[in-house]
């Protein structure tokens, strides 16, 4: 029914684990959103959470960069390590992790400047660069990454807001690129775009894959089957099911997520 | 709704319209007629209000423009040594001996005479007659002229000099023959006088700068008293009032929006900011008077104390309207911002605050706007006093020195007897307006400028 790529599968496995979640569970105030989940995120593979909507996966990817910290009701509890880091100790401050784990949102939201300004706004805010140099070469090799570069090169001082539905994305994830993160939180980026631009952003996580390890929300589980190569099935806030891809789309272990994916559950 | 059931002959169905698409459904009708009617109650209650408007203005500019014209006479005087400059060594210390009372014999001496040159006599006037036709006023100018400029002394220069508030009055209608008769300031002849010095064009209306420029007169020289103090007076106000405003209200807006803990305090701290807005200025101006002129000792009519009480009346305001526009800005680009990690202050200084601006500057310069026109609480600090010194320079401590303000100004001018004060009230009302419509209209340029789109 879905075609999964093959060739990826030798590689996962010997990749190592970037993210490790023991026992989360996070309350919106009274309501309990994510309940106990267990997960091991891979390095330099692309992971996709889906589920029926409301189901937790935007909580969960939010926990992975502490972005619940900005909902006051949000209380996150259990353990989430990077590279073996505590991410929610005491010492660790969330914007400094939050240049490690950068973040694409649903809705494309570039800032209201130039398109140079976009992309170095990171590496600015978080002394990067020395040079007025060294930050045109961030601009160009991230603009680059997010397969833009060649769309706007002439026009760099435009803003940023000008841009089409699908640039703009491109340009929110050349923004996330450009503090050189580990890992890239994507929540439902495609969800506003046209098939074309579509396209073009799947492939493009494609190839961040080579360098970041990805985590991507997806209500598509064609798009979840094209660009992943590991999938975790949310289920009103429970994680169901983590696998390889292909075991998930051909070879589900419980019902639930055979429910999902065969389109029972909605 | 007979219509929306199907006919025989139409399809089979239960909902939807049939029937033809030329033909407007009586549902339709109804439909329209209501947008219609509610669009006539729209131009109705618009064209009421500029109807009121247009009432005001026209009433305004009909009393206050002549506000800005004075009969002035026109005629040569011959700056004498022997009067003005004694010791004849042009010393400014010694000429500033020289009293007013000599510059009035010299101005009424020199209409005097130019009458006669020109020929220009009424049966049985007296000199005393003719010379109290001159602006009690007058005579001081000419001397301030003189002593700033001592090269004067030997020359002929021909001198405006305004004629008395009746005289004027004459000439604008406000005063008639009639109702002269039993004035005591002015006599039926020196009607006569100004109708041939109007012949003859030594008497004529020109445009009064001094009316914005001179500082308050007493009763007795209407033609004298102008706006001058108390337009520094405001415009001092105002600059400090900014100055205030802004940074409390904008830092107070960010806090409360962007960083203050949802709890019942800032709730209580949000309903009394909204209660403050709603207070009667008066109370502002009894608590200026309090805290500022008996508690602090500062003086009572100065611009700062007033600046100070219009500060804590239109902070709530400015408040409100800064958290509204921070408010506006949306939550995508804070998240954006969080999500490069950048920290809350970087995300509100380098974000929120720029989308913001305009908003906040409109609503800054809107609260100033209402500001400037308040009245009751300068009174309550005494900024109706009878000013008739400039104060000084900002710098030199003219925040301090006693000053008046313009819609203090016109209450005071209105409530004065002589007719001719009603006028220059009315005068100060359009440069109050004009003051308001230039804040208004910056207001609109500023949002235009920073506005930007996402
Ligand atoms: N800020 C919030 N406050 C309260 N409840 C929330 C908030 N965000 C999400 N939720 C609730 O948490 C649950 C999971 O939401 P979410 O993670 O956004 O689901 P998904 O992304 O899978 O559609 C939903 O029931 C939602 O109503
Ligand atoms: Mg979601």
């Amino acid at each position: 029914m879905y075609d999964t790529p093959n060739s990826t599968e030798a590689s996962v496995s010997q990749t190592h684990i970037k993210i490790a979640a023991r026992g989360v569970q996070v309350h919106y105030g009274e309501k309990h959103a994510l309940k106990d989940v267990d997960v091991d995120i891979l390095d330099k593979t692309v992971t996709a959470f889906i589920g029926p909507s409301g189901c937790g996966k935007s909580t969960f990817l939010r926990c992975l960069n502490r972005m619940n910290d900005t909902v006051s009701v949000a209380r996150v509890s259990g353990e989430i390590l990077l590279d073996g880091e505590d991410i929610y100790d005491k010492r660790v401050d969330p914007v400094q992790l939050r240049a490690k784990v950068g973040m694409v949102f649903q809705k494309p939201n570039p800032f209201p400047k130039s398109i140079y300004d976009n992309v170095a706004y990171g590496p600015r805010i978080h002394g990067l660069t020395k040079s007025k140099a060294e930050l045109d070469e961030i601009v160009e090799t991230s603009l680059k990454k997010a397969a833009l570069w060649n769309e706007v090169k002439d026009r760099l001082q435009e803003t940023g807001t000008g841009l089409s539905g699908g640039q703009q994305q491109r340009l929110c994830i050349a923004r996330a690129v450009a503090t050189a993160p580990e890992v890239l939180l994507m929540d439902e980026p495609c969800s506003a775009l046209d098939p074309i631009a579509t396209a073009q952003v799947e492939e493009l996580i494609d190839e961040l894959r080579s360098t970041f390890s990805v985590v991507i929300v997806t209500h598509s589980m064609q798009q979840a089957a094209r660009v992943s190569q590991k999938t975790a099935f949310f289920h009103l806030g429970n994680l169901v099911e983590y696998d390889a891809t292909q075991t998930i789309f051909t070879n589900p272990k419980d019902p639930r997520t055979e429910s999902y994916i065969t389109g029972r559950i909605g | 709704m007979t219509d929306i059931s199907p006919t025989p002959a139409a399809m089979p169905r239960t909902h939807g319209l049939s029937g033809s698409l030329l033909t407007e459904s009586p549902l339709m009708k109804s439909r329209n007629a209501a947008e219609a009617r509610f669009r006539s109650y729209g131009i109705a209650a618009i064209v009421v209000a500029l109807l009121t408007l247009a009432i005001m203005l026209f009433t305004i500019l009909r009393d206050g423009t002549s506000a800005f014209f004075q009969a002035t006479l026109s005629y040569p005087v011959l700056i004498d040594g022997a009067i003005v400059d004694k010791g004849g060594k042009a010393d400014p210390a010694e000429m500033a001996k020289v009293t007013t009372i000599s510059y009035a014999r010299l101005l009424g001496d020199s209409l005097i005479k130019h009458l006669a040159d020109k020929g220009i006599a009424v049966e049985g006037m007296t000199p005393k007659e003719v010379t109290d036709m001159i602006s009690k006023d007058a005579p001081a100018r000419l001397r301030d002229q003189v002593l700033a400029d001592p090269s004067l002394v030997g020359k002929t220069i021909n001198v405006n000099a305004f004629v008395g508030g009746r005289i004027d009055g004459y000439m604008k209608g406000r005063l008639t023959r009639e109702s002269s008769a039993n004035d005591s300031n002015v006599t039926p002849r020196q009607l006569d006088m100004a109708d041939k010095m109007i012949e003859a064009g030594i008497l004529r209306s020109k445009f009064n700068w001094s009316f914005v420029t001179a500082p308050d007169a007493s009763d007795l020289r209407p033609e004298a008293a102008g706006l001058g103090v108390a337009l520094i007076g405001t415009l001092y106000m105002m600059f400090l009032v900014l100055i205030f405003t802004l940074p409390i209200g904008v830092a107070a807006s960010i806090y409360l929006e962007e960083f203050a803990p949802k709890n019942w305090f800032t709730d209580l701290i949000e309903v009394n900011i909204s209660n403050l807005a709603a207070v009667p200025s008066i109370v502002f101006g009894i608590l200026g008077l309090a805290i500022f002129i008996n508690f602090a000792g500062l003086p009572a009519s100065a611009p700062l104390v007033g600046a100070l009480v219009i500060t804590l009346m239109t902070l709530p305001t400015i408040i409100i309207a800064t958290r509204a526009s921070i408010r506006a800005v949306p939550p995508s680009i804070r998240d954006a911002a969080l999500g490069v990690g950048a920290s809350k202050m970087q995300t509100v200084f380098h974000h929120v605050l720029p989308l913001a601006m305009p908003g906040i500057l409109t609503g800054t310069i809107l609260g100033l706007a209402s500001a400037i026109g308040e009245t009751g609480p300068l009174l309550l600090i005494g900024m109706v006093a009878f000013v008739t010194n400039y104060p000084a320079g900002p710098l030199d401590g003219g925040f301090l020195d006693p000053a008046s303000a313009l819609p203090v100004q016109v209450y005071s001018w209105a409530s004065r007897s002589d007719p001719a004060f009603i006028e220059r009230s009315s005068g100060a009302i359009i440069v109050l307006l004009i003051l308001l419509v230039i804040m208004n209209v910056s207001a609109i340029l500023l949002r235009r400028r920073f506005e930007r789109r996402w």
